[in-house]
């Protein structure tokens, strides 16, 4: 077990690592102008008292390094600063549509798991059948598509033409569970969509892998039963894959979030980083990505984790 | 009596790009009597492996059986629904692939693997089958039988896994094994016992078998009938001994006469050492020392073969004769200048003087290069060659390595494997050196092929004086075209000298074991060599066999 | 070609098409870029063949201005992310050691933060100019380019002919020009088109957002922000662009998918 503890201390390791990285590098996003930030904020006709207001505010007066460290040294203390926009703490902002978001993210990839494995599955034992043939013409379409085409089409079928289902998203404390699911079920159901056709395409090409190695070969020598091939060899092999594209494409939802939340308006921190971008709200933006990139990197690490898990190599070291 | 296995005018096609298919086995016909073993044999491509699997109504994904028949016990396989021959396969017939590393599955252990076609057949209980499979561990000489089973595969070694596969075709007592290249990716000195345990446990369980190899002398000494193939048709079928004395058709007798090959005892004047390694130490990390203290001197115009087994530091010696792999300690000499131990800190002269030539000829040239272009290179670099002059003396190349003027026009993958071996060397001849190391060069080609390269290399130093470092693995090659020869285990040498004097009693324990260990055309000569061991073991001499190593 | 499915004409046919759109959009369109030639939201009719928009422009003519800029953008941004990314994966797989580890984990830092938020991060201090746009999703697109011909070159830059010419004396640029480049073309062409999907789409995303391709000036992501609000009166307005993305991209990939499945077939049979 020894092998796998330091690989799993390891992998932790690099993860808080790539936290610190990542970062910085929010914190450097926002340095790279080569002019001054205050004047870019508030653009060409401020007034100099307004820019000079600003920099206090943001205290350009102070070397980067220094803006760094008491910026970091506050998110650790659970302080995520002040918006430029309306003056109030950017903690008090998020709180609630950081809730709205997970749960509208929990929910698309409560569905497109299951989903997507399974369709993976059926690819993968009706290997180049019309069905086959059939969801990945389906899939590959899918993933071409920007989510918000597919946002509109939805808002467009369910929410005019069949008035099904609201087309904007709002959601707010005192509705039930189930007036919320029925309020985002168009902005998951476009999730959903994207997130399934990625996580079942690579699924697929996981379980074929599998099923093409020379053991596969051999059991079906052995004369054992397609069931028990697939069951007890193909599936204890293919589960570290496949747990690794599940939450890979969970990542898409990070992203596909964003863009989903402007659709249909749905108050989340997506909207909220994409409003702070157009308002030039710097301390804003650098919160939200924070928390987007962290989110990010603990899936990866997550992923790695799962796959060294269940890596029989691993778990059996060489005595 | 019936025979076990009767196949009939088998056809076999392959699919090609485009979906069209071509015939891969172009009708072969074969008889297996019950407890007989039958040795198939052949070059890469005639479609032994292909037969093999035939016998048990399979086709690999992209080939299908077209025609003929397969009868095991009287019952026709091709074309018998998939439920049927599931239930023969691993009951009556099973498979033991080349490399066993990959035909286990990683997620389970050997036991379950081992006794699975047993019990999932309904032919043992667990218990049953698992006594069934200890006795055949101890009977494949495995190490700790009552053990053995519960380890993972990759916990185990590759000698001992292909045993373990041997005990699981025979855990249901199936009349016929399909033994596919069992003992091709060992070491000589693993192969010995692996080959041994194998007919042994034949022999006692009584199971017919089809053995298909490349190597002759392998299948001499477990075979009692031999079948030729060539590009999937029958060449020469016949009791082994015949096979081996009286072969009828040239292709059999070139098989036969393989490893024959022998270097003309000129006597060359010995003048001082073109090339010199001085206490090499090498190793991709210091605590990881792959070569220790080597030293070893070629002189101009001879051979010196660098023997030894995988792992034993070979190839690593020279990397760091060419500069790739910088040693630690200790230096190369070359033509009396002391040589960098970077290659970029070498001269282009130095580079020029000292070539190389690989073990797998399809990725030393390529791809995209034409013929012209990968010897033109040479010319144009060191000796600023072009245009007509460049031309002409690729033709000339070409020549000197027997292939044909417009060769230059074609690209690496119209070529055969030995055509683009003869291509690699012609590259190393165009730099015009002084030293050329030969890294494995024959061990991807088949044998016929090979002996052509070696007579080649062979006339090529009797005509220029070169001089050759030629590592290898295989003692047969070193027997022919060596000078003096250097034996190497574990990054260490444990003997080295002129070819007579390595090659005579009394040997170095470990020299002996890879001397002894290397097949003859001979049926009798795993016998007599296991017996002779046996002999020397009870005198009480140091003997070493693989398990001791 | 005589095995080429149909869904891989099908893809050809598109991409022509939008070639020649692209190129020739300006020519072929009726009306002038943002010249305002009728009322808000007409429906499609003889004049104005698939109506107007929400300031009462022609919506055709947008849609060919907006596939000249759409896609010159995309395709300058996916240009220069191979040029960056296959320079530095192909000399970080040749050179190897500290060279390779000090860029890969670059690039693993980058790559840890999804594209679309770290564009947002840049783009809330850096101007929406074509310029930046460009040079944005260039760079971080770059990152996947990199990930992919160093690990291409990786495996051809073991090859014993690589260590050939490198034991010849040959110079770096040399190996990687005349050894190593041709032998990893097929697999970073199919790569081309999936990167440009990409670039495209990304670019769209972030013009959606109101953060790309600046109004006056027409763009297939900022019309359908522009006309988003039609869907709730029943105008499939925003669609039109929004299909033309989505159709592009599909006709590459339908492509990119039949070269791939072509590459590993072939693979296979080695």
């Amino acid at each position: 077990m020894n092998a796998v503890l330091r690989l799993l201390a390891q992998r932790i390791a690099l993860g808080a690592g790539s936290l610190l990285a990542v970062s910085v590098l929010i914190f450097l996003g926002t340095e790279i102008l080569p002019g001054d930030v205050a004047q870019a904020i508030l653009g060409q006709a401020a007034t100099p008292e307004a820019v000079a207001a600003i920099r206090e505010t943001l205290d350009l007066n102070q070397p980067a390094y220094i803006r760094y460290f008491d910026w970091l040294g506050g998110i650790l203390q659970g302080d995520l600063g002040t918006s430029l926009a309306n003056r109030r703490p950017i903690g008090e902002m998020i709180g609630e549509r950081l809730q709205n978001t997970l749960f509208l993210a929990a929910v698309s990839a409560a569905i497109a798991v299951p989903l997507a494995v399974f369709l993976g599955l059926i690819a993968a034992r009706f290997r180049n059948s019309w069905l086959d043939k059939s969801i990945s013409i389906a899939t590959l379409s899918t993933i071409s598509m920007p989510e918000f085409f597919v946002g509109y089409v939805l808002i467009f079928i369910f929410a005019v033409t069949l008035r099904w289902a609201p087309s904007l998203a709002s959601v707010y404390d005192s509705m039930s569970l189930g007036e919320k699911l029925y309020a985002i079920a168009l902005p998951c159901a476009t999730l959903t969509l994207v997130v399934v056709a990625h996580m079942m395409r690579l699924t697929r090409a996981a379980i074929i892998n599998v099923m093409s190695s020379p053991y596969i070969e051999m059991a079906e020598l052995k004369g054992v039963t397609r069931s028990r091939i697939t069951l007890y060899h193909a599936f204890p092999n293919a589960l570290s894959p496949i747990i690794n594209v599940v939450v890979l494409n969970l990542a898409y939802l990070v992203v596909g979030v964003v863009l989903v939340e402007v659709v249909f308006v749905y108050p989340g921190m997506g909207q909220l980083m994409v409003d702070a971008v157009a308002k030039r709200d710097v301390p804003v933006v650098q919160a939200c990505g924070l928390i987007f990139a962290a989110a990010y990197i603990l899936l990866n690490m997550t992923a790695d984790i799962l796959s060294i898990l269940s890596n029989p190599k691993l778990r059996h070291p060489r005595s | 009596m019936t025979p076990l296995l009767e196949i009939d005018d088998l056809r076999i096609e392959g699919q090609s790009e485009g979906d069209s298919w071509f015939e891969i086995v172009k009708g072969v016909s074969l008889t297996l009597k019950r407890g007989e073993v039958l040795g198939l044999i052949g070059e890469s491509g005639a479609g032994k492996s292909t037969i093999g699997l035939a016998s048990m109504g399979y086709a690999r994904s992209g080939c299908r059986i077209s025609g003929g028949s397969i009868r095991l016990n009287e019952q026709e396989l091709f074309g018998a629904p998939h439920e049927t021959l599931r239930k023969i396969r691993g009951v009556r017939v099973a498979y033991v692939a080349q490399s066993a590393a990959a035909a286990f599955n990683p997620a389970h252990t050997l036991n379950a693997q081992v006794c699975e076609a047993a019990v999932t057949h309904g032919v043992m209980s667990m218990d049953e089958a698992l006594k069934n499979a200890k006795r055949l561990y101890a009977k494949l000489r495995l190490p700790n039988p009552e053990t053995f089973g519960d380890r993972y595969p990759h916990q185990v070694s590759g000698g001992q896994l292909q045993r373990a596969m041997t005990a699981m075709a025979m855990v249901c007592k199936p009349h016929l094994i399909v033994f596919d290249e069992p003992t091709t990716a060992l070491d000589v000195t693993t192969q010995i016992e692996v080959l041994a345990a194998i007919k042994d446990a034949i022999r006692d369980e009584g199971t017919a078998a089809l053995y298909i190899t490349h190597d002759l002398a392998v299948v001499a000494q477990i075979a009692d009938r031999i079948m030729v193939l060539r590009h999937g048709t029958l060449v020469e079928e016949g009791p082994t001994g015949q096979i081996l004395h009286e072969p009828k058709q040239a292709y059999t007798k070139a098989l036969v006469n393989v490893r024959r090959v022998e270097g003309e005892a000129t006597h060359r004047e010995s003048g001082p050492p073109v090339l010199e390694a001085r206490n090499l130490t090498a190793g991709y990390d210091r605590s990881l020392l792959v070569l220790k203290d080597v030293s070893i001197a070629l002189e101009s115009a001879t051979t010196l073969a660098v023997v030894g087994e995988s792992g034993s530091g070979k190839s690593t010696l020279a990397r760091v004769l060419t500069g790739l792999l910088p040693p630690i300690e200790g230096e190369t000499v070359f033509a009396g200048e002391t040589l960098s131990r970077k290659l970029k800190d070498r001269t282009k002269e130095q580079l020029r003087r000292l070539q190389m030539i690989y073990q797998m000829p399809d990725v030393a040239l390529n791809p995209r290069q034409k013929v012209e272009e990968i010897l033109g290179r040479p010319l144009t670099f060191y000796f600023g060659r072009s245009g007509a002059a460049r031309r002409k003396r690729v033709e000339e190349l070409l020549e000197w390595v027997e292939l044909p003027r417009d060769f230059a026009q074609r690209y690496p993958s119209e070529l055969s494997g030995g055509q683009k071996q003869r291509v690699c060397i012609a590259r190393a001849l165009a730099a015009e050196p002084t030293v050329i190391i030969c890294d494995e060069v024959t061990s991807a080609l088949d044998p016929v092929v090979a002996d052509g390269v070696l007579r080649l290399l062979l006339r090529i130093q009797n005509e220029t004086g070169l001089a050759y470092v030629f590592i290898t693995h295989d003692l047969a090659t070193v027997k022919a075209i060596a000078d003096s020869i250097v034996v190497m285990y574990q990054g260490e040498i444990v003997q080295q000298g002129p070819k007579a004097e390595v090659l005579t009693p009394p040997h170095h324990p470990y020299t002996d074991l890879l001397l002894s260990s290397v097949p003859e055309m001979d049926t009798n000569w795993l016998d007599a060599v296991l017996a002779e061991r046996a002999r020397r073991k009870a005198q009480g001499e140091k003997v070493l066999d693989s398990a001791g190593l | 070609m005589r095995n080429t499915p149909l869904s891989a004409w099908f893809g050809f046919t598109i991409i022509a098409i939008y070639a020649f759109l692209a190129i020739f959009g300006p020519w072929i369109a009726p009306y002038g870029e943002s010249a305002i030639v009728g009322d808000v939201w007409l429906p499609m009719s003889s004049e104005h063949w698939l109506g107007t928009d929400n300031l009462g422009r022609d919506i055709l003519t947008r849609l060919l201005y907006g596939a000249q800029n759409t896609i010159a953008v995309a395709l300058a941004a996916t240009l220069l992310s191979f040029a960056l990314g296959m320079s530095l994966g192909f000399l970080a797989a040749v050179v190897g050691g500290f060279t390779d580890q000090a860029i890969s984990r670059s690039v693993d830092v980058v790559m840890s933060i999804p594209t679309l938020i770290f564009a947002l991060v840049v783009l809330s201090v850096l101007p929406s100019s074509t310029l930046v746009l460009i040079l944005v999703i260039a760079v971080l697109d770059s990152t996947r380019v990199f990930r992919l011909s160093r690990a291409v070159a990786v495996d051809v830059a073991v090859m014993d002919f690589v260590e050939v010419a490198r034991l010849r004396g040959e110079g770096l640029g040399w190996v990687i020009r005349r050894e190593v480049l041709p032998n990893t073309l097929p697999p970073l062409i199919a790569e081309f088109g999936l990167r440009f999907c990409f670039a495209f789409l990304f670019l769209s995303a972030l013009s959606f957002l109101g953060l790309g391709i600046q109004p006056p000036a027409a763009d297939w992501g900022g019309m359908v922000r522009d006309n988003a609000n039609a869907v709730s009166f029943g105008l499939t307005i925003p669609l039109i662009p929004a299909g033309a993305i989505a159709l592009l991209t599909v006709a590459v990939n339908l492509v990119v998918d039949w070269q791939l499945n072509r590459a590993s077939l072939l693979r296979g049979r080695a």
